[in-house]
């Protein structure tokens, strides 16, 4: 079975210009293939940044990024969502997703589409969509790609609890199908109790891994009993950070 | 719609005001039908028409070339920005003058003076517009390695057309203006050739069914051309009213 890329990620330092601070100084965090892993950590601590360094966007930094004994950029198309949906606004939503695969075509993108929901979507600009919407577009175009890495930043917010149940069960079948490794960040410790096997606390400037937790039943076995024993150990290490 | 209230006034106007200065409508239509017909409105319009499009081509192209590299090299801009602020406060006038005396009363001073005006304003205009691009959008296609052409097609193109179609838009009814008053200046036809003659005859109705003519035109070209072009290619922005 196909597994997805190893990460080695070594940060010797981020610093934004004119930031009086490193975001991050000696960050080491190794991926292992295949594995989900939720970033977690409060709202400012650098997970947008550490994720966009990992996606090649970012590369104004001492240290490397390796995908699979690849650097960053030269290692394949990630699936990538922004923490914004970052919809093309002349594009309709079919168009948007094509965008991002040149050889995706347009049934493709309408049966990715279909899966997050938007199946009657398709002929729609961004502006005639909701936030929500976009949101789903967003995550079907970095679907599409058919990526063996998928990065996504903050992928489940503004979506209503049935649709959130939905997509986290898309998300687990699309994890046990294909194995991508997968890094996402969230804020919500459900997103990270579901479908995560292994949780990243950020915390601290510079940014480091205050708690890295593993959370070895695989996803699609979790009872109810499992997601809540999760969730409140990952609490539990998020509130003894706060401290 | 405005334009039928705009005439009525007019009728009425000429109805009071009995003179051989203030024409009504209706003899203005006669004598446009008369010109068209028999006369040479046909051959001015179509040169003045013709003028206007090879300066109107050129200058966009132009412009917008010279505008993207304003807005994306550093040093052109730097280099050249004075340049720009003059020809953007030339006097229309001097520009064909001086090169009516250069390039002698031709066709090709004539083109060439309506382009240089011209040409100041589109790069204004493409230069704001390439500096306003999103950068969001460039890691879009940097995530998703997008190919140069992709970019150029997907993200680039589409961003500059709104700018483009305005410099087309403002840069239009300059080019209707200035193109008349250089034939005034000096040319062997055309619509601003045959008004300035008749002005020297006091032809009050022919000057304005030449006008109405050319606006009507200029009308056709708005509603009938411009307009549904911009509806259609900025399709994607939502609808203001
Ligand atoms: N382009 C930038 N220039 C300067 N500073 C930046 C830039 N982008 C982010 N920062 C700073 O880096 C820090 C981390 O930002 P980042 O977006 O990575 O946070 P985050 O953990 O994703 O937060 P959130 O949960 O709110 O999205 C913030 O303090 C922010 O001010
Ligand atoms: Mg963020």
């Amino acid at each position: 079975m196909a597994t997805g890329p190893e990460l080695k990620i070594d940060i010797a330092e981020k610093r934004f210009p004119g930031a009086p601070d490193a975001l991050f100084a000696g960050l080491r965090l190794d991926i292992a293939p295949s594995s989900v892993v939720a970033l977690v950590g409060p709202s400012g601590i650098g997970k947008s940044t550490l994720l966009r360094m990992i996606a090649g966007i970012d590369t104004d930094f001492s240290g490397s990024v390796e995908i699979g004994g690849q650097a960053a950029r030269a290692a394949p198309t990630p699936g990538f969502v922004f923490q914004d949906p970052r919809l093309l606004p002349w594009l309709t939503a079919i168009d948007n997703i094509r965008a991002a695969d040149p050889d995706c075509t347009h049934e493709q993108a309408m049966e990715v589409l279909g899966r997050v929901g938007l199946a009657g979507a398709g002929a729609l600009y961004p502006y005639q969509l909701s936030g929500g919407m976009q949101r789903r577009v967003a995550l079907a175009r970095a679907l599409v790609v058919n990526a063996r890495l998928l990065l996504l930043d903050e992928p489940f917010v503004s979506l209503d609890r049935t649709l959130v149940g939905e997509i986290h069960a898309l998300f687990a079948r699309l994890v046990a199908e294909s194995r991508p490794t997968v890094v996402f960040v969230s804020h919500l410790t459900e997103d990270a109790a579901a479908l995560a096997d292994r949780a990243v606390l950020l915390g601290h400037r510079p940014a480091c891994i205050v708690a890295d937790m593993s959370l070895p039943i695989a996803g699609a076995e979790r009872d109810q009993a499992t997601l809540e024993r999760y969730r409140a150990m990952l609490d539990g290490a998020l509130e003894s950070d706060g401290d | 719609m405005s334009l039928p209230l705009l005439l009525t006034i007019w009728q009425v106007l000429s109805m009071i005001i009995v003179n051989r200065l203030f024409p009504s409508p209706i003899m203005v239509a006669q004598v446009m039908w008369d010109a068209a017909t028999e006369g040479r409105l046909l051959g001015d319009l179509g040169k003045t028409l013709w003028r206007a499009a090879m300066s109107f081509v050129i200058a966009m192209a132009l412009g917008t070339a010279i505008g993207i590299a304003f807005g994306r090299v550093r040093w052109v801009d730097r280099l050249f920005s004075g340049w720009l602020l003059v020809g953007l406060n030339l006097p229309a006038i001097v520009i064909a003058i001086v090169l009516y005396i250069w390039l002698g009363l031709n066709e090709l001073s004539l083109i060439l003076a309506v382009i240089l005006n011209k040409v100041p304003l589109v790069i204004a205009t493409v230069r704001e517009g390439v500096r306003s691009f999103s950068d969001d959008l460039d890691e879009l296609g940097t995530v998703f390695r997008m190919s140069a052409l992709r970019r150029l097609r997907l993200i680039f193109i589409p961003q500059l057309t709104p700018f483009v179609l305005a410099a087309a838009r403002t840069g239009l009814s300059l080019i209707w203006k200035i193109v008349l008053v250089f034939e005034v200046l000096g040319s062997d036809g055309g619509i601003g050739y045959r008004i300035s003659i008749m002005f020297q005859f006091f032809n009050i109705s022919g000057i304005l069914a030449y006008t109405t003519a050319f606006i009507l035109v200029v009308l056709a070209f708005e509603y009938g051309i411009m307009r549904p072009l911009e509806r259609r290619i900025l399709r994607w922005r939502p609808v203001r009213n």
